[in-house]
């Protein structure tokens, strides 16, 4: 039993957690109006398709106006910053959103940066450990016998053809 | 007539260009002395050429001939005139051919040097900025024509092109439609130049390095011999994009300067690539190591120029930078492939020449944290790539755009950053060769602890953000580090030579240009990082709509609002300008005037921001809108921006260090001058 209270109790929170967003999200729908910054603080996050690259919290133009009252309207129904991302997501694709959704090929923007760390670093690591090697001359390394059985068998072979 | 002359000038280049291509190669190839020096002469005259197209281009743009398309599209009679003449690469045509101007004059200054030491290398460098020219000059030639004209079809239909086509009659409109508003700005006047000046200069180190890959030089001559050209290269792009910031803080108004703009990107690149270029040569000078590799960053800095310019240019991405569209994509795409290509063939082919004595006998000796460098560097410019590359990617393939926003860049690289700064502390005293970790740390223990100092300081006085503490730490550390480094050389010096403190110093540094020019560069870093993290981490902003005499707080900042006004200007522009007074802790600290410049002819906003600046920080307000005439409401967007004029302060110190660094060594004045005459072929 003493196993699952951990459990239990990590439930539970999640539960207090959802319940308190909604109340949230209820008291601000009974607020009449929501301010500025709670309008900036989403639109911040969010892309216009046509100024490409201009936040649309600073975006000067009227399309954008349009967009941030939308918000306004949104949020003053008690709309969560999950819904209405959403719903900008649904009516203009996923350009919308400040960093691309984890789906797809979208994986790719995510994975890529620390599989190229890694694979760097153990290149690098191989060629500063091949360089830390004294130098072996190039007479020794020939005159070594191959430590490979198989190596020495070809070697064999050849000497006794040839 | 104009029209006439400047396209003819710009034809006989593009022939000159490919003629000093061919004939220098040819010349080589069949050993013919007189080739490759007709060659070289071609190479020389195609500054003077192309001096006369971008004059034309400047005479038609002045003399507001709006029959030319490329004058229409970027001038209008409202322009001032200097404003016209800048207009020059204000647009696609007129870019291409500023671009090629300022190339032929960088191939004609190395065509003048001294060759006698380097005689093999002449003809291969005249082919390879020959060859980068041809290319420029072909996209204007062919593609984008700043000379053409507007001309009406009897079917009605109105067209571009140089030569008359059947049945056409020309049209000049009476007013163009004027350069874009953003370009306006005195920033945005200089920061192209800039930029392209850095672009084009490294064009001259690749043109160095590729000739010596086919000479089979595989000695270090071709890096000391553009040593200075890489430093110019590098200076110039990071003043472009230091001015780039700086205008982005003044005119786009969204309260920062850095907004990781695909084409802001596009010429961090090339500069990353050189930086690495620039730590990495210093080994193989030193101890024959890493030939490969630099060759690989040169060959990597060059493609980035031209991805660079590519991506400006060609109108790939669309942003706030990319004012110019156009069809020649695919030419340069396929430029930039096939140098690519072939520059990396040259080096496989003289893969085993370059093989140098690669030996690292400690892992925290010099080299191995140079190379550590040039990973992060490597890593960052990969990092940026993506981020480039992969919306693009994403249309190609799915069909969907996505954004690629700062969060992610800023996510990914600052742990990047935050280890180039933390080698930056350590490696100054590490040594080359057989460097043991004891000896390192006995070195590195008390800089540690004394910069240690700051973030406590900060700790206490209530810093929160350990991403904050931990920059602001490293930051330190780089500092002090540095800052030792130039104690022990002058107090070396006053020991051995007697000389005062300031005296040893300014000697010290004057001495050993390239390194002390680049531990200044290193504390103009340190400064810029302060600011950074300042904007970066503890930015504060606020929005509202304020009636007259209404206030808005923010932080221990208030600002009132007093008015707003609203003008013509007689250049086309609708300005609605507010006036708010600002107080800080309670006390008048004056009055600023944020405005929306409302440009007719093209229907375009601008924000201008009203800026009260100290060196602790910056309060910066946007007239976001304005109520119609008679309810006298305005919106404020209003941002805390704390540290950020260190950017600036640490930008200015940047470039000192590198002036420091790339300042000629001074040689005794007649020696000089009696090298310089030799230099000088019989008969010029």
């Amino acid at each position: 039993m003493r196993r699952y209270s951990g459990w239990l109790v990590g439930l539970l929170l999640v539960v207090v957690a959802i319940v308190t967003t909604m109340v949230t999200g209820t008291a601000l729908a009974q607020d009449e109006q929501p301010s500025d910054d709670e309008v900036n603080a989403i639109a911040k996050r969010l892309y216009c398709p046509v100024c490409e690259n201009v936040p649309l919290d600073v975006c000067p133009t009227q399309a954008c106006k349009q967009w941030r009252d939308t918000i306004r309207g949104q949020l003053a129904q008690g709309w969560s910053q999950e819904q209405i991302e959403q719903y900008f997501v649904s009516q203009y694709g996923d350009r919308v959103l400040a960093t691309p959704p984890v789906t797809g090929l979208n994986w790719l923007v995510y994975l890529l940066p620390p599989v190229a760390f890694i694979a760097g670093a153990v290149i690098l690591a191989g060629v500063v450990r091949s360089w830390r090697q004294p130098p072996v001359s190039a007479i020794e390394s020939i005159s070594e016998p191959a430590d490979d059985p198989y190596l020495e068998r070809v070697e064999e072979e050849l000497r006794r053809r040839g | 007539m104009i029209e006439g002359i400047g396209y003819a000038a710009l034809v006989l280049s593009f022939v000159l260009a490919l003629y000093g291509a061919g004939a220098a190669a040819y010349g080589a190839r069949r050993g013919r002395p007189q080739l490759i020096e007709s060659a070289r002469r071609a190479m020389l005259l195609s500054w003077p050429m192309i001096s006369v197209a971008a004059l034309a281009i400047i005479a038609l743009l002045v003399g507001g001939r709006y029959d030319i398309a490329y004058v229409a599209k970027v001038t209008s009679n409202a322009m001032p005139p200097y404003l016209k003449v800048t207009a020059l690469w204000g647009g696609q045509g007129g870019s291409l051919v500023f671009w090629s101007w300022l190339l032929a004059a960088f191939a004609s200054a190395v065509g003048l040097r001294k060759w006698d030491r380097d005689r093999d290398l002449l003809p291969w460098v005249i082919v390879v900025s020959m060859v980068t020219l041809a290319f420029f000059l072909s996209l204007v030639v062919f593609v984008e024509n700043p000379f053409s004209r507007i001309w009406l079809t009897p079917e009605g239909g109105q067209i571009t092109a140089f030569f008359r086509p059947e049945g056409a009659r020309a049209v000049a409109p009476p007013d163009g439609q004027g350069l874009n508003p953003l370009l306006r700005h005195p920033g945005m006047i200089i920061h192209p130049p800039l930029l392209y000046l850095g672009f084009v200069a490294f064009v001259i180190p690749y043109a160095f390095a590729m000739a010596a890959l086919v000479v089979g030089r595989s000695d270090d001559r071709w890096i000391r011999v553009t040593r200075r050209w890489t430093l110019v290269a590098w200076l110039f792009l990071a003043l472009g994009l230091i001015l780039g910031g700086r205008w982005a803080y003044d005119v786009l108004g969204w309260g920062g300067y850095w907004g990781w703009d695909p084409v802001e990107i596009a010429a961090f690149m090339p500069w990353l690539a050189g930086t690495a270029f620039l730590h990495s040569v210093m080994v193989q000078e030193k101890k024959g190591m890493l030939k490969h590799w630099n060759m690989l960053l040169i060959i990597l800095t060059y493609s980035l120029v031209l991805f660079g310019t590519f991506l400006t240019r060609s109108g790939v991405l669309s942003s706030v930078h990319a004012f110019a569209q156009s069809a020649i994509g695919p030419m340069f795409f396929a430029f930039i492939g096939i140098s690519f290509i072939g520059s990396l063939w040259l080096l496989l082919k003289r893969w085993d020449d370059l093989r140098g004595v690669n030996q690292i006998d400690s892992m925290v000796s010099r080299e191995a944290l140079f190379l550590l460098n040039n990973f992060l560097f490597i890593m960052i410019l990969a990092v940026l790539f993506l981020g480039v590359i992969f919306p693009l990617a994403s249309e190609l393939f799915t069909g969907q755009t996505v954004t690629v926003g700062p969060e992610w860049y800023e996510r990914i690289t600052g742990p990047l950053f935050a280890g180039l700064l933390l080698l930056m502390g350590v490696a100054p005293l590490s040594a080359y060769g057989s460097s043991s970790w004891r000896a390192l740390r006995k070195q590195l223990w008390l800089p540690v602890a004394i910069s240690l100092v700051v973030p406590a300081t900060l700790l206490i006085t209530g810093m929160r953000s350990a991403a904050a503490l931990l920059g602001y730490w490293l930051a330190a550390l780089v500092a002090v580090v540095t800052l030792y480094e130039f104690w022990r050389g002058a107090s070396a010096r006053r020991r051995r030579h007697g000389e005062r403190f300031p005296v040893a110093l300014v000697r010290l540094a004057g001495r050993n240009r390239r390194r002390y020019g680049g531990y200044v560069i290193h504390l103009g870093v340190v400064l810029m990082a302060f600011g950074i993290i300042g904007i970066e981490i503890f930015q504060t902003e606020t929005q509202g709509t304020l009636g007259r005499g209404d206030q808005l707080t923010l932080g221990r900042y208030v600002m009132v609002y007093e008015g707003l006004t609203r003008f013509n200007t007689p250049d086309g522009r609708d300005i609605s300008r507010a006036e708010v007074s600002v107080f800080k802790d309670g006390r008048s600290v004056g009055k600023l005037f944020p405005r929306q410049d409302f440009y007719l002819a093209q229907n375009q906003p601008m924000t201008i921001p009203g800026v009260r600046s100290t060196l602790e920080e910056d309060f910066y307000v946007l007239l976001v809108g304005w109520e119609p005439i008679g309810q006298d409401g305005a919106t404020f967007k209003v941002y805390h921006n704390p540290l950020v004029n260190f950017v600036w302060l640490g930008g200015t110190v940047f470039i000192l260090g590198t002036l420091v660094a790339a300042w000629p060594e001074r040689e005794p004045e007649p020696l000089r001058r009696r090298a310089h005459a030799q230099a000088l072929p019989a008969g010029d």
